[in-house]
């Protein structure tokens, strides 16, 4: 008989730090896959001989380093390298190299507009100020605002403390930025379009907005507000791929005992009294648990796996309305050297950044309207990177691996399924964008394996393939994630919880969520906490 | 010379508004306005011989109650017309009409009927916190002071009394955008777009921008105050213009129109008076703008005055309107089809699908002229006839997307303007066919147009965008709230402060109250 304390659903890297928290309290517990391999969208593959593609997510910044720490990752393994910098090649043949020192930044931005070079300074200190806001809640329970139960009024009190030490007009500007676009943020420190754009992907990737539409400021803030050992909006590469993360989490929770059961596809949760008792899989075994935690995003969790008649009617009203929209794709390429670029010096770091080809906010919002006619981006917004040029073990020596992030691709074309021409048409749009830029370029590739949405949720599960579990927009952060009610981890069904990207504070490879699920669990059964807090300097 | 106690600048309806509450306090108050008319957007124009339209607002939806009784505004020949039915215009011409909360026409569903009305009082719920909230000063949240406090406290409390599942629904909905709610509640499209448009009117959105359901809460504001729909004002617009006018004379408010103010004269650090373009300097205790921020910042002011942080405030606020206008003089009534004789005095709306309204702005972001125009239409002079000539007509229509700066420009490029007439007939002769054959008169008005006649910045009615970003206790901008100004002496009254635009009055009669609180008057 199958029975254990706790099963968590899907071995993505929230549900497997959720288990490892779990482990370390001492329950049983056990972490159920569909696939036959762990990591979900935190995967590395060797779909083509002798490279590995991180085919979902595909640079770290965001894991929670208190998590990393806690859990020992390093120790099992895991070692982030950053990158530095980053490009945008312009239409005119130059191009904008956002550099990470200093001086060489002030120089670069100065080439282009001095006015812009002396405005950075401004823009860093008045985006890291929201940076430094944000961090600390993390790794927090979001307080429920509606309710009036001590806990969560003190919770309210600690959550408002920070806004208030602001004053009134730091204040304002945070509520102004947190509802803006990310398009108006940029205007109000830069006159140069190509600088405009170069920062401005952070606002808009993952998401289905467009530069201009409010709320994409705080987009951009999720994207800035990790690090990569204390180097605050740093990015690096897992080495070995992003799989790397998920491996360290799985030998971690190993480590306390934890077990992770592969080829497990899981059909229903098991209700009875109002309780959750555990799961049944589609092939009929059985796992008992009076702990379920799905890791599945909110719709596949409450509409899929859950029978509708277990739940109070507004839940299954707002799982349907949560929104989770596809809106990027994914190219992964094996290239059989280094492809080099129009004004670039292959020996330039910037190579080794991540690079763009969209010089104007303009292009990037055009890209934007071809998804709300639900076709893929004619120009599309590229986030391109050659990771191994920073960490050799992705391709054979002398060759190179390929990531290249698209935005944007509709989760459905015009209102119909993807079809295999569809996805034919998307991956020409993307191999015609950079081929524009960088001459040598298409007759380097080797392999490429193409993923729009479809791909995306049928092989990771994502609903439409949405990178982020569901929208970052302000409707669903926080207390409103995945909604109004449920913000703190707990399901209408006892014993019943979610730990996936879909909750608190969202998407991205953090492992807040999972952590932040582990607490709640604990709690609810009065086990000593073994999640740790924020540290003390955020 | 004589010393003011307050000069306000602008006599449009805040302006005349923030005046006569002054007056009405015994203070001595001088409004001055460049135009010759008063009542700002509040006005009538002959844009043909004998065919009056109002040129800039066409419906009052908004306008307090209060502010017209404690005015005595319709003793002062302010007369209101019968609150009007939507009916949205449908290709087919079985159109969806809309009386209040009750739906008919156009096929729909009695799920959507009943939708709708559920939909619309939890809407009106809202909007009657928010009236609340848009009757006081929006209070500071940090430097609260006492009133601050208690208006935060009430704000809570009815947040409270709406019960859990109102409060939950409202966090979700303020950010969210109309076009995911729309899809959430109903089915048909007429009149998800039918709704989407009072969330766009006046904005620089589409239906997908988030933050539109907030712009329809202050929509529905107006049905808050008990409006069943918008109406028209008998005379044309200008006769608010007028009657406020009237009243404030009555009050004792000395008014001079025609005449401009150059600039704000700011002695040491404090503003002191006025300098008109005749270069006559008048003084005052205080200033109190009913201009839009920009205008009293950038041009009256002057940058040199305020911090830089400040200037880079007033740069950064957007105004960029949206809307334009068409107005027809017509020999005859013109005949929309399937519209009933007595229903062409309703206001007709032409939104086919909330797609159509998207697809409509996308050209505008990049300053093009759009092919798919959402109309807004009312033709006055069926409830009105003193507007026109006896048996002829006019129309005027709000008409979105037109943008403020054209790329190739408006005024060097006549043809931009007649292609804009004309796409916007051909999409009119579709619902009203041989209405071209009836034009006696025609005019275009772009949002340049607006700038230039009636000096709102961006050819914005609001005073600049009502985005949440720049709403309540944002609006204009951080630094400038509460209805002070960055300079002592100086106000705001107008549209660009707490509540905004939309005919309300509230902004004018709210900055007289806080000036008169703050006891700078002696």
């Amino acid at each position: 008989m199958n029975k254990y304390d706790a099963i968590v659903v899907g071995a993505g890297h929230n549900g497997l730090t959720n288990a490892a928290y779990l482990a370390k309290a001492g329950l049983k517990v056990a972490v159920l896959e569909r696939n036959p391999h762990i990591g979900g969208a935190t995967v590395s593959r060797e779909l083509y001989e002798g490279w590995h593609y991180s085919n979902c997510s595909y640079v770290s910044s965001l894991l929670r380093p208190e998590i990393t720490r806690d859990l020992e990752l390093p120790r099992h393994g895991l070692q982030v390298v950053p990158f530095g910098g980053g490009a945008t090649f312009m239409q005119n043949g130059d191009h904008f190299g956002s550099y990470s020192d200093s001086g060489r930044k002030y120089r670069e931005i100065s080439r282009h507009s001095k006015r812009d070079a002396n405005a950075y300074a401004r823009y860093q200190a008045d985006t890291s100020r929201q940076t430094r806001l944000i961090r600390p809640f993390l790794l927090k329970t979001p307080p429920d605002p509606t309710s009036l139960k001590p806990r969560d009024l003190k919770d309210l009190v600690d959550f408002a403390k920070p806004f208030i030490n602001m004053g009134e007009e730091g204040l304002l500007d945070t509520i102004k930025f947190w509802t803006t676009s990310v398009g108006d943020y940029l205007n109000e420190y830069f006159e140069t379009d190509v600088i405009k754009a170069q920062h401005a992907g952070s606002g808009i990737i993952g998401t289905a907005l467009g530069v201009y539409s409010p709320g994409t400021a705080y987009v951009l803030l999720h994207h800035y507000m990790g690090d990569v050992d204390g180097n605050v909006g740093a990015w690096g590469f897992a080495r070995g791929g992003m799989g790397a993360i998920a491996n360290a989490l799985s030998k971690s929770l190993q480590s306390f005992g934890g077990e992770i059961i592969c080829d497990a596809n899981v059909d229903r949760i098991i209700v009875k009294g109002g309780r959750a008792k555990g799961v049944a899989l589609k092939n009929g075994d059985e796992y008992h648990a009076d702990i379920v935690v799905s890791n599945l995003d909110p719709k596949r969790t409450l509409l899929d796996i859950t029978d509708e008649r277990d739940l109070p009617k507004d839940v299954v009203q707002k799982a349907k309305n949560f929104k989770i929209r596809g809106s990027s794709g994914k190219l992964n390429i094996a290239l059989d050297g280094l492809p080099t670029f129009d004004g670039l010096d292959p020996k330039n770091p910037l190579m080794a950044g991540d690079l763009h080809f969209s010089d104007s906010l303009e292009r990037m919002e055009r890209a934007y309207d071809d998804w709300k006619a639900g076709t893929w981006s004619k120009d599309p917004y590229l986030d391109m990177m050659i990771p191994s040029l920073t960490d050799p073990t992705m391709a054979p020596p002398g060759k190179h691996m390929m990531s290249v992030f698209v935005q944007y691709a509709p989760p459905k074309v015009e209102g119909r399924e993807w079809t295999d021409e569809d996805k034919d048409g998307f991956e020409k749009s993307v191999i015609d964008q950079i081929s524009k830029y960088s001459p040598n370029f298409r007759d380097l590739i080797l392999h490429c394996e193409t993923r729009t949405p479809r791909e995306i949720e049928a092989e990771v599960g994502l609903t439409e393939g949405n990178i982020f579990q569901g929208e970052l927009t302000f409707d669903q952060l926080l207390f409103n994630r995945p909604f109004p009610g449920y913000a703190q981890y707990r399901m209408p069904i006892k014993g019943m919880y979610m730990c996936s990207s879909g909750t608190h504070p969202g998407g991205g490879v953090m492992a807040a969520p999972g952590a932040n699920a582990a607490r709640e669990i604990l709690y609810d059964l009065k086990r000593p906490n073994t999640v740790p807090g924020s540290y003390a300097d955020d | 010379m004589t010393k003011y106690d307050a000069i306000v600048i602008g006599a449009g309806h805040n302006g005349l508004i923030a005046s006569s509450y002054l007056a009405k306090a015994g203070k001595k108050v001088l409004v001055i306005d460049a135009r010759s008319q008063a009542g700002g957007c509040a006005s009538t124009k002959a844009f043909a011989k004998a065919f009056h339209v109002s040129d800039c607002a066409q419906w009052v939806h908004q306008l307090d109650d209060k502010i017209v009784k404690e005015l005595s505004l319709e003793m002062h020949g302010l007369r209101l017309g019968r609150a009007k039915r939507t009916i949205a215009l449908q290709s087919n011409g079985d159109h969806l009409i809309i009386d209040g909360d009750s739906l008919s026409g156009a096929g729909i569903s009695g799920s959507d009927k009943k939708a709708y009305k559920e939909f619309s009082s939890q809407m009106r719920a809202f909007a009657k916190l928010m009236l609340k909230l848009y009757r006081t000063r929006a209070p500071k949240l940090v430097e609260a002071d006492r009133g601050d406090k208690l208006t935060l406290l009430s704000l809570g409390l009815g947040l409270k009394m709406m019960g859990r599942k109102n409060m939950q629904d409202m966090m979700r909905l303020v950010l969210i955008n109309i076009y995911d709610v729309m899809n959430e509640h109903f089915e048909h499209d007429g009149l998800k777009a039918a709704v989407a448009l009072d969330a766009i009117t006046g904005t620089n959105m589409g239906p997908r921008s988030p933050n539109t359901v907030f712009t329809y809460i202050h929509r529905m504001v107006g049905e808050a105050l008990g409006n069943r729909g918008v109406s028209q004002v008998m005379g044309g617009m200008g006769s608010l213009g007028g009657a406020l006018l009237s009243s404030a004379k009555t009050q004792g408010v000395e008014v001079r129109l025609g005449e401009a103010v150059a600039h704000i004269v700011k002695t040491d650090d404090r503003v002191t008076g006025v300098e008109l373009s005749s270069g006559e300097v008048l003084e005052a205790a205080v200033v109190v703008s009913s201009a839009d921020p920009t205008t009293t910042y950038r041009d009256l002011l002057g940058y040199r005055n305020i911090e830089a942080g400040q200037a880079r405030r007033v740069e950064q606020y957007r105004t960029r309107s949206g809307t334009g206008k068409l107005h027809l003089a017509l020999s005859g009534p013109p005949s929309f089809t399937g519209v009933s004789d007595e229903d062409h005095s309703q206001r007709l709306i032409i939104a086919p699908s909330m797609d159509a309204m998207e697809t409509g702005l996308n050209p505008i972001k990049y300053r093009e002229l759009t092919s798919q125009h959402v109309f807004d239409i009312s033709i006055p002079s069926i409830e009105d006839p003193t507007l026109a000539p006896a048996g002829q007509h006019v129309l005027t229509a709000l008409v979105h997307y037109v943008p403020y700066d054209l790329k190739t420009g408006w005024d060097s490029n006549e043809s931009a303007r007649e292609q804009l007439l004309d796409s916007l007939l051909a999409q009119l002769e579709g619902y009203a066919p041989g209405i071209r054959d009836l034009i006696v008169a025609s005019e275009v008005l772009v949002p340049e147009d607006f700038e230039a006649s009636h000096g709102v910045t961006g050819g914005n009615w609001h005073h600049g965008e009502l985005s949440i970003d720049q709403a309540l206790m944002m609006r204009p901008f951080p630094g400038s709230t509460q209805y002070t100004g960055s300079v002592e002496g100086l106000y705001l009254c107008g549209a660009g402060s707490h509540p905004g635009g939309s005919l309300m009055g509230l902004a004018g009669k709210n900055a007289a109250e806080e000036i008169l609180k703050q006891g700078v008057l002696s």
